[in-house]
């Protein structure tokens, strides 16, 4: 219906957004009706979603004439805005900013300069953009989830952590056990991405090589491949966030930093 | 500031005009006193009016905002927090027993410094908190009162020279209150150990202190033998 009465291709995008951003406010509708307000954090998010992908769009659009190279600063500049977005579940802590940049920038940077190197991500903008986007994002999620959920174990653990440090215990052995769960519920959501692959659901990447002709062995094959390389740099990325964060959370004195109020 | 000060013979701990201010309010404020080898001192006080919080500065599980503390007269800045820590130990509120056995938990001070104590050791200190036996029970199955026996066995695993107690009766029935006040006294004029015990309750204070800090909003309102400030 759409597509007759928007004949240009940008107008029907943007017609198309309006529909799903209208089906979106319904549910926040009918949330707000049983008490749930969602109101101004989905309508922001719905502004800034647009805006952003529509910047990212035209950045593309220049983009796709410049040299390859210059993927690097688009996918550098991605990694400092996820460590900074991902730093606000470490509510707090000081340094979770740099520690989540950090994180971000060795788990999934590496990681796609391995594959990149390998020949598994092509270095054309219109690849390496795209892929590496989704392997940043999936980073920064984990390591939200990371940092959200240690927060709330040693907030939760305060207890058990000062008695183990009055008892001479250094701050790692105090809270390593807390850092290994906040690890392991991080990945979940990667882990079972991949288990469910194809049954479940069948990722946008996929649907997207399908749609431009790509045949579907190859496209379900590839997929995999970006699920895996996502699991391997979320790993990374949380396996390292932690570490760091530890260090965090004490002073020089061994104190933990890190606690209710007073 | 010297890092070594002079005080009257006996004294193993001295707090000299310790404060402590977060944003908005300042919970201990100027507090100063000495507790000296097989001495019980009181810090009483209402809830609220910076008794735990001022016991956390003498293990410098928080950091003095002005004011220090000296240790067999050295300033405890210049203690490496951890030795500190197994030289003043702490017995708190509730229990906090780690998972496992009563054995494991005891273990787990000295285990911080590369130690283990033997079954020997194990069941003497047990022993001495009225608990033989005990070693292979898991400590989920303990009383509250069997628990802060095990906490203080704990602590006395380290071999403290000062032991600091935050209402360690406050949540046990008075058969389990009577138990812990007798292992507090033995504790002081059998071993020698300086005692700091905290609490609300002023009968408490007369029955196991020598001398008492009374504290209100953080402030030393008066110090001294106990009978001349908390009276008979």
């Amino acid at each position: 219906m759409l597509k007759s009465l928007f004949p240009s291709e940008i107008a029907l995008g943007l017609a198309q957004a309006v529909v799903a951003s209208l089906l979106a406010l319904v549910v926040v509708f009918l949330a707000r009706r049983r008490n749930i307000h969602l109101e101004k954090d989905a309508s922001v998010a719905l502004l800034r979603g647009i805006v952003q992908i529509v910047a990212v769009g035209s950045i593309l659009a220049l983009l796709l004439k410049a040299p390859r190279w210059s993927s690097v600063f688009l996918l550098t500049a991605m990694i400092v805005a996820a460590g900074s977005i991902s730093a606000k579940r470490a509510k707090n802590i000081p340094g979770a900013a740099k520690v989540s940049t950090y994180s971000i920038a060795i788990g999934a940077g590496l990681v796609t300069a391995i594959m990149t190197w390998a020949g598994v991500i092509d270095t054309a903008i219109t690849s390496l953009i795209p892929v590496g986007s989704m392997i940043i994002a999936n980073a920064m999620n984990t390591n939200g989830l990371a940092l959200n959920r240690f927060r709330s174990e040693v907030l939760a653990h305060t207890g058990e952590i000062e008695t183990a440090l009055a008892l001479g215990a250094t701050p790692q052995a105090t809270i390593g056990r807390y850092a290994e769960s906040s690890i392991h519920s991080s990945l979940i959501p990667a882990i079972d991405n991949l288990r469910s692959l194809g049954i479940v659901w069948i990722p946008g990447l996929m649907t997207g090589m399908l749609l431009s002709g790509a045949r579907p062995m190859y496209a379900a094959i590839y997929q995999f491949v970006v699920i895996a390389m996502i699991l391997a740099s979320s790993g990374l990325t949380s396996l390292l966030s932690t570490t760091m964060i530890q260090a965090q959370v004490f002073s020089p004195a061994d104190q933990l930093l890190l606690k209710g109020a007073e | 500031m010297s890092g070594n000060e002079r005080q009257p013979p006996g004294t193993v701990l001295r707090a000299e005009g310790l404060s402590r201010v977060v944003p908005g309010k300042a919970i201990v404020s100027d507090v100063s006193f000495e507790v000296g080898r097989g001495e019980v001192l009181g810090i009483v006080g209402a809830s609220g009016s910076g008794k735990s919080s001022l016991l956390r500065l003498l293990n410098r599980l928080d950091e003095p905002t002005t004011g220090t503390v000296y240790l067999d007269g050295k300033d405890y800045r210049q203690i490496p927090p951890r030795e500190l820590r197994r030289r003043v130990g702490m017995v708190t509120q509730r229990p906090f027993l780690f998972p496992g056995d009563v054995a494991s938990n005891l273990r787990f001070g000295p285990a911080q410094r590369g130690e283990s104590l033997t079954d020997e050791e194990v069941w003497k200190l047990l022993e001495q908190v009225g608990l033989p036996g005990f070693a292979s029970h898991e400590v989920s199955v303990l009383s509250g009162g069997e628990q802060q026996r095990v906490s203080l066995a704990r602590t006395l695993a380290n071999r403290p020279e000062v032991l600091l107690l935050d209402e360690p009766t406050s949540a046990l029935d008075e058969q389990s209150k009577a138990g812990i006040e007798e292992l507090i006294a033995a504790m002081a004029r059998d071993h020698g150990l300086a005692c700091i015990l905290v609490t609300h309750d002023r009968d408490q204070a007369r029955r196991n202190c020598h001398r008492v800090v009374l504290l209100e909003a953080g402030r030393v309102l008066q110090s001294g033998p106990v009978m001349e400030v908390l009276g008979a």
